[in-house]
Formats: structure tokens, sequence, C-alpha cells
């Protein structure tokens, strides 16, 4: 079974990411959205968690979350990013969903 | 494929039911049905009537409302959650003994079950919250 | 009806601080009814939801954490405690509530719904779900 598993919330405010990457298998998919998209960007205290995570797990980020808060230029290399129609087919390419609040 | 949709947070507080909102919209877009959107916790704020936003802002309510309406949508207010936080349709005005009620176009309250059923019924269920 | 699915509840927050906590308990208690598989995580905060000892009267809130106990007889034993975040707070499974509920397979033999695991076995666990619902 494949699981996407979406984080919402900023790395800086709460440890959904950090519980959500202790969490997730090989092989699942990563999806930040909303003020979880500052996970993506280069050069922070997190950037490297993700590095770590892209190893065994493929990450996407919301492009329209990205370009709202204004750090395009900012992303990492490697993470694919999406739009809302994009988000929708992960959902459905993936067996199950799980939210990180 | 068809979806159910869990939103858990209130309108403009949080970005939940904006996403919820853009992720649903575009789910009809590329063709899935949407076979419920269950609003729990203060997700339930989501509908209420008397909401003014400012008139340059999106209105969140009003736009559940017209996707509802456009799409023949099922959007379920839970009614304990409701209860809690006010939000009331003619029904539960009469069973509790309120002088109104509040419930916007669109929305119907109803019971937990109807989640669990929404995860039943449904090929995916998303959750958006915070 | 349609086949039975795997519902996974995922508790990872703090009770009373916040709602989430009690009202994902009573989605869990209707959800009963439904005869689906069901299982209950508790992670990062959410492990402070199973502790004993509570005391809400200063407060002035309802303490529902009791209803934990009545768990075993609506059929839901599957509940998984994650070890990390037990140790990360200073918690042992002594700390936690002890939740049972009663085998009729087994002559009605009672047993331990709470099981400490680690991350990557709870991970696996979460691998498996149909549903995930996050409060």
């Amino acid at each position: 079974m494949t699981m996407l598993h979406t984080v919402n919330k900023s790395p800086f405010e709460k440890e959904s990411l950090s519980t959500c990457l202790r969490l997730s298998e090989d092989g699942s998919s990563i999806l930040l959205i909303e003020d979880a998209i500052y996970a993506a960007l280069e050069g922070t205290t997190t950037s490297d968690s993700i590095k770590n995570a892209m190893k065994t797990r493929k990450v996407y980020a919301l492009q329209d979350d990205i370009n709202a808060r204004g750090v395009q230029d900012k992303v990492m290399d490697g993470i694919e990013q999406v739009d809302y129609a994009g988000f929708v087919n992960l959902v459905t390419e993936h067996d199950t969903v799980q939210s990180w609040v | 494929m068809k979806f159910s949709i869990q939103v858990n947070e209130g309108p403009y507080q949080h970005q939940a039911s904006d996403t919820a909102y853009m992720f649903t919209k575009a789910a009809l877009e590329a063709g899935h049905e949407i076979f419920r959107v269950f609003f729990y916790h203060d997700g339930v704020n989501n509908g209420t009537r008397y909401t003014s936003p400012p008139q340059d802002d999106r209105n969140v309510v009003n736009r559940w409302s017209e996707l509802s309406e456009a799409h023949d949508l099922d959007l379920v207010i839970c009614v304990a959650a409701a209860q809690r936080r006010g939000i009331v349709d003619e029904g539960e005005q009469e069973r509790n003994g309120k002088d109104g009620n509040n419930i916007a176009s669109g929305f119907r309250i109803s019971g937990l079950g109807q989640l669990i059923e929404a995860g039943i019924q449904a090929d995916r269920l998303v959750v958006f919250g915070d | 009806m349609s086949e039975v699915k795997k519902f996974l509840y995922v508790n990872r927050r703090a009770p009373y601080g916040t709602i989430y906590a009690w009202e994902s308990l009573e989605v869990v208690l209707i959800g009963a009814a439904f005869d689906q598989d069901v299982t209950l995580a508790f992670v990062d905060d959410g492990v402070f939801q199973l502790t004993k000892g509570h005391d809400t009267a200063g407060i002035g809130m309802k303490n529902f954490t009791p209803t934990y106990a009545a768990l075993g007889d609506y059929d839901i034993n599957k509940i998984y405690v994650e070890k990390e975040s037990l140790e990360a707070r200073g918690l042992t499974i002594d700390d936690l509530q002890h939740l049972v509920w009663e085998d009729e397979d087994e002559d009605w033999a009672e047993k331990d719904s709470i099981k400490v695991v680690s991350a990557s076995e709870l991970a696996e666990i979460m691998g498996q779900q149909d549903i995930v619902l996050s409060f």
C-alpha cells in the first residue's frame, strides 16, 4: 500500500514534519502544503532532514503556497512542485493519505 | 474516483478551509466525484451565513455554498461540534430552544456517523486541519 | 454493505489545551458502531491523553479521560503508543491508564489494549491503513 503524507505546518512552528519523517516508510511520498513549504527551502536548520528524506521518499511541495509566500527562488533542488490538480493526482496515485496537521 | 474531505478548522483563522476548497474544486474539475465534505471541530464555523468579510478578499462561506450548489455537493456539519459552537439550523433551533438559526445555504447538520460513512464509501479521504 | 476498511485514528495533541483529544474520542465511539477494523495511535503529545490521574476540577473542564476505559467494550483494542514519544516526555507505560479488553475467543480472558511500539513498528502499522483520520 502506498501512502501520501501531507504536512501543512512550518517545521519551525510544530514538530509535525519531524514526526511525519519519523513515521513515514521508505517508498512513501510527502507533500508539503501551506506553511510546511518552508521546509522545502535551502539553507535552513531543517533542510538536511528533508534532503535525507529524499533519499528514500519522494518529496513534493504545493507551488501555489510557495509562490504565495514569495520564496520560489529559495526552494532546494529535488523538490517536485505541483499545483492543486497535481495534489489531486497524487492522492489518486497513492492508496492512502495521511495528513500531519 | 470518489473523494471525501474532512475540514477541521473554521474560515479565515487557518488555511485549512481554503486548501480544502481548492482541492475539492480541482478534484471536480478533473472529473472526480466528491462523496461528502464533513466539517468537524471549528470547521463547523464554515457553515454560518452571518459572516461579512471585507469585499476585497475571498468569501469563504459563500464560496462553499456556491460550489455546493454548482455541483450538488453534500456539505455536512457535525451536530455535536455545531452545538458547542453555535451553528444552528431550523431543526436544532427548535430542539434546543434557540431564538434563531444561522446555517449557510448548501450545508446540513448531521451526526458523526456521516464522517465514518464518508470514509467507508469513498476511495480516498483527505483531512485538512491545523 | 461495502467491505471492512482499516481505520486509523491519529492522536498527537495533549488534552484540555485544545479540544482535539476529546472530539477525536467522540468520533472513535460513534465509529465503533460501524464494525470497521479500528486502530488508535498516540504520538507526540497525544501520549498525554492516556496518562492516569487527571484532576480537571480546578480548570473547570470535564475530565473525559475515564472514557478511554470503555474502548474495550466497544471492541476497540488496537491502541498503539509510540515509544519515542513516551521517552521524550519522561513517561513509561506505567504512567498510562491500564486499558483492557475481553477476548471472547479465549473465554473472555482480559488482555491489554495498549501496546508500546517503536517508530518503525508504528510506521509499518500506519502504512497498512485505508483511512487515516487526523485531528
